[in-house]
């Protein structure tokens, strides 16, 4: 029997399996499963506090009771059992009490003081302005100078040393050149589309969750420990995400209050947060003050790389980003020293929001290195590429893989990094480069596998699919194991009933439970193949139009014959598991590399700045899909865009709220913001990263995007902002200075 | 490469919500149409657009953003020209025809908007998506009208400017723009010029 040709393979860049759902508006999000309920779920509105930090000491609800539809006004005296907020200590942050109406205590601005549930969302909306509250306020305590954060962080994200040294510290910079800069970032917010929602139902004790999260095997946790149940009553369910980027890791307020009133009112109940109210009730990034002390000889080589961060950390919560990560590894150097610092502060949850600590690190230190080779006048490609580390800057070790040099050096000859467009009269042209690395690390992760007796091919995991293509990079890896079209697989995500993954975020989910598919697939091959004959043994196993075929190579063509005449058909359903730990991956240094470049048009009258080209290579070891990873790369350059120009919170001091908390105010970038973006890899597999080869490409894209814009401000304009965002106000008056 | 003419300053007819544009085989006053089917106007008259489709209709294809007309997500048409669902009362469309993107496929064949995006990879998690497809299918009715843009008041601008400029009431966080933009000009150069 001749073969069937038609296999997807890894890597190659087929459409997204589930992108016709999602063009035919079919794809279900959280807040969109109501038919799949016994009753029609009732509609949750959420009342906000209008103080950041006191004690509710007056609570009126009657005239909420009494409006048209209300079914309950919740508040903590009637929210039934919760687990205090944050407890046990000794839990992560994911899977501790996420509580919310447990107490008089308020903690932060916008933070529910009481719960309306009603038939109609106008209803509950309208309810909620009905009650009555008063709250005993306290100043809040917010970051607003650098010098204001004392702490030493217990921990940083990604398992970062708080502060590092390594080297001799120069005592002089007589021979070269340095810089002495303070940068700041504003708080910025991941602001998925989809807000944050939740259909919670219980049935007797059995409770079923319909939340938009990232992992759900902590959701569960997180629900059974807020809750004070038993996990294994409760049945989490996140099939599509409308985006999370940080913001939906953990569960959050929407998805605690939907149970405590589903668990109130013994009927299904629905939250969907307003815009504003994810604002305060899902995540943020603190902003930070970086300040860089950066000094090379007259050769342009580094003798000392000085980075301290200042930011913020929610009271209560433990969350730091290692916004100093990009200055340890990045570059050699004969000194580099690393500092962070935080301050407790009253606000609403600061956690990550994509690439923690690179993405706005790499803001401040990729510019002031660029300060640093404009003042030694050495190109600021040339600069980098003079500095490439062999081993890691700061410990020694060795990396699995680092491409950065080839990613700037390959970059810069597509991009036309010597080659500038002709300027419009008024305006000038800039060109703008950064380097980017990003940490990569393998997550414990499983799946099952599973074949029946026709070849359809089912993968099981709770891993989620956040618009990162993980439903079509899981069935090219089934699909290549076993010679077939993805059509013949089955993806099955989110659902806490199947075997816990890794989920998505800190762009290790696609290498992790990617390798727990191959795994499972392999498994499944290898139990197939073991009841064969010993002379097919090293065949291999196709699943063709007629069906699960062992197929051998011959000198002219391979040869399929049918599985059914070698094996008996009650074989099947053959179901195996895949799982991957630490064991799977390398103790030594890994990293995910790339370089940014940037055209930028400014118009020397206005100081507006237009981009006209952003282009990137990269290197994330095996690439999984072509189409779906430069998509991501892509997405992550937009907001390098919205971080460099429009991107900020804005805070509100005496109050502790956010003055700007919608999307007509929080500029994040819109399409004519954005002009040509591409993207290539080098793509070569990193087999000590992971299994399956890969790496992460989820927070590449963003480290360093924006300071690749910075710089091609500077070189267009000869105006250096440190202050982000380079809103056009900063750059008129850098020009206006530069002009007197 | 689509030949886009400047503007000749026909604008969008801006139409009261109680004119009498009831079509003659349209819904009775008391309805409006949405992909076809007449649907009885809401009690409520806080019920917006979006939410007669979501709580009414069990109708989810249309997103939910920010609920203020700051996103696009929810975006329908109207008459065949969009508008931000989120911002006009249910009670205000009587006897409008409207368009969501469960209507956009016409008999299980894909819109060649839809078959772009997905081909084009114009989308990841798929949430603004039903909104970005409903303002594509508008912006080949404004092109075709010559309805102006912000940029085609400017000297020298490109049909993709254009295109992205018509596009920027739809945010997308995942960062689709570009693909967006090329989505929709693989569709429009297959258009007779």
């Amino acid at each position: 029997m001749k073969t069937n040709q038609t296999a997807n393979f890894i890597g190659e860049p087929i459409n997204r399996v589930d992108g016709v759902l999602k063009v035919t508006g079919q794809a279900r999000y959280a807040a969109e499963h109501t038919s799949t309920m016994p009753q029609t779920p009732l509609v949750g509105f959420l009342v906000a506090s209008t103080s950041a930090v006191g004690e509710i000491s007056h609570l009126d609800t009657s005239q909420a009771e009494k409006a048209e539809g209300v079914q309950a006004v919740i508040t903590h005296k009637n929210a039934g059992p919760l687990k205090a907020f944050g407890k046990p200590d000794d839990e992560g942050r994911f899977t501790q009490s996420r509580a919310v109406l447990s107490d008089t205590h308020i903690r932060h601005y916008g933070m529910p003081v009481a719960l309306v549930i009603a038939q109609t969302l106008e209803q509950a909306r309208y309810a909620g302005s009905l009650v009555e509250f008063n709250i005993d306020a306290q100043p809040a305590q917010l970051l607003h100078k650098a010098n204001q954060a004392s702490d030493v962080p217990e921990s940083l994200d990604g398992g970062f040393e708080p502060d590092v040294e390594t080297g001799d510290k120069p005592s002089t910079y007589s021979d070269g050149f340095a810089v002495d800069v303070q940068y700041t970032t504003p708080s910025q917010i991941s602001a998925a589309m989809e807000p944050h929602a939740t259909i919670a139902h219980f049935d007797g004790e059995k409770l079923t969750v319909y939340p938009s999260v990232q992992i759900i095997a902590s959701a569960v946790q997180a629900l059974a420990t807020t809750l004070e149940m038993d996990a294994e009553n409760i049945h989490v369910k996140s099939p599509f995400i409308g985006g999370g980027f940080g913001s939906k890791l953990g569960l959050h307020y929407d998805a605690i209050l939907a149970c405590i009133g589903a668990r109130y009112l013994k009927r299904p109940v629905k939250i969907a947060l307003s815009r504003r109210h994810v604002f305060y009730n899902s995540p943020h990034r603190g902003h930070s003050f970086q300040h860089m002390q950066l000094s090379c000889d007259n050769q342009g080589k580094f003798q000392s790389i000085a980075h301290h961060s200042a930011m913020p950390k929610a009271k209560g919560y433990p969350f730091a980003e290692a916004t100093g990560a990009g200055a340890r590894v990045t570059y050699s150097a004969e000194y580099i020293k690393s500092t962070h610092r935080v301050k407790n502060a009253d606000t609403p949850l600061i956690d990550s929001t994509r690439s923690p600590g690179d993405a706005i690190g790499s803001l401040a230190f990729e510019s002031a290195v660029d300060e640093l080779a404009n003042k030694a006048n050495i190109d600021p490609l040339t600069f980098r590429l003079n500095n490439m580390p062999k081993v890691h800057p700061v410990n020694g070790n060795r990396f699995t893989s680092h491409k950065l040099e080839s990613c700037l050096r390959r970059g810069a000859e597509v991009f036309g990094w010597q080659r500038k467009s002709s300027a419009q009269p008024g305006k000038v042209i800039g060109h703008g480069v950064a380097s980017a690395m990003r940490m990569n690390v393998l997550v414990e992760s499983s799946a099952e596998v599973s074949m029946d007796e026709k070849g359809k091919i089912t993968v099981l995991t709770d891993m989620t699919d956040i618009g990162t293509g993980t439903y079509t990079i899981l069935a090219q890896i089934a699909a290549d194991t076993f010679n077939t079209s993805v059509d013949n697989i089955t993806v099955n995500l989110g659902d806490s009933q199947s075997p816990a993954s890794s989920g998505s975020g800190g762009s290790f989910g696609a290498s992790s439970t990617g390798s727990a598919v191959l795994k499972a697939c392999e498994a499944v091959k290898s139990k197939l193949l073991s009841l064969l004959p010993k002379n097919y043994q090293n065949a291999q196993l196709a699943v063709t139009e007629q069906g699960v075929c062992v197929r051998q190579s011959h000198a002219d063509s391979p040869q399929d014959t049918p599985l059914a005449s070698l094996v008996d058909s009650s074989v099947f359903p053959i179901r195996e598991l895949g799982a991957v730990s630490e064991d799977d991956t390398s103790d030594d240094e890994q990293y995910s590399c790339g370089a940014h470049f940037v055209e930028v048009e400014v118009d020397t009258l206005t100081a507006e700045v237009r981009l006209k080209r952003q282009y990137g290579m990269f290197s994330a070891g095996k690439i999984l899909n072509e189409k779906t990873a430069k998509s991501q790369i892509k997405g992550g350059m937009v907001w390098g865009a919205g971080y460099a120009l429009t991107e900020a919170i804005h805070h509100h001091t005496d109050s502790a709220s956010f003055i700007n908390p919608d999307f007509g105010e929080y500029h994040i970038a819109v399409n004519r913001d954005i002009a040509e973006v591409a993207v290539d890899f080098i793509d070569l597999p990193d087999f000590e990263a992971s299994p399956v080869g890969a790496k992460g490409i989820g927070e590449l894209g963003i480290t360093g995007a924006g300071a690749a814009i910075a710089n091609a401000i500077f070189d267009a304009t000869g105006v250096r902002v440190r202050d982000f965002p380079i809103t056009v106000d900063k750059v008129l008056e850098g020009l206006s200075k530069k002009a007197s | 490469m689509s030949t886009l003419k400047g503007p000749t300053l026909k604008g969008p007819t801006l139409k009261g919500p109680t004119a009498s544009s009831q079509p003659k085989d349209g819904p009775s006053p008391t309805c409006m149409s949405i992909n076809g089917v007449s649907y009885a106007l809401p009690n409520d008259p806080r019920t917006t657009l979006l939410d007669f489709l979501h709580q009414n209709l069990a109708l989810f294809g249309t997103k939910k953003g920010c609920d203020h007309g700051q996103c696009g997500a929810c975006t329908v048409l109207v008459e065949g020209e969009r508008i931000n669902a989120c911002l006009v009362f249910a009670f205000q469309l009587r006897g409008k025809a409207i368009t969501t993107i469960e209507g956009i496929a016409k008999n299980d064949e894909l819109n060649p908007l839809q078959s772009a995006f997905v081909k084009r990879d114009a989308f990841q998690c798929g949430y603004c998506t039903s909104g970005q497809i409903c303002s594509s299918v508008a912006l080949q009715k404004e092109l075709a009208d010559k309805t102006p843009s912000a940029v085609t008041f400017s000297e020298n601008y490109s049909a993709r400017e254009d295109i992205s400029e018509r596009m920027s009431g739809n945010l997308c966080r995942c960062g689709a723009y570009p693909n967006i933009v090329d989505a929709i000009e693989d569709v429009i150069a297959l258009e007779p010029q």
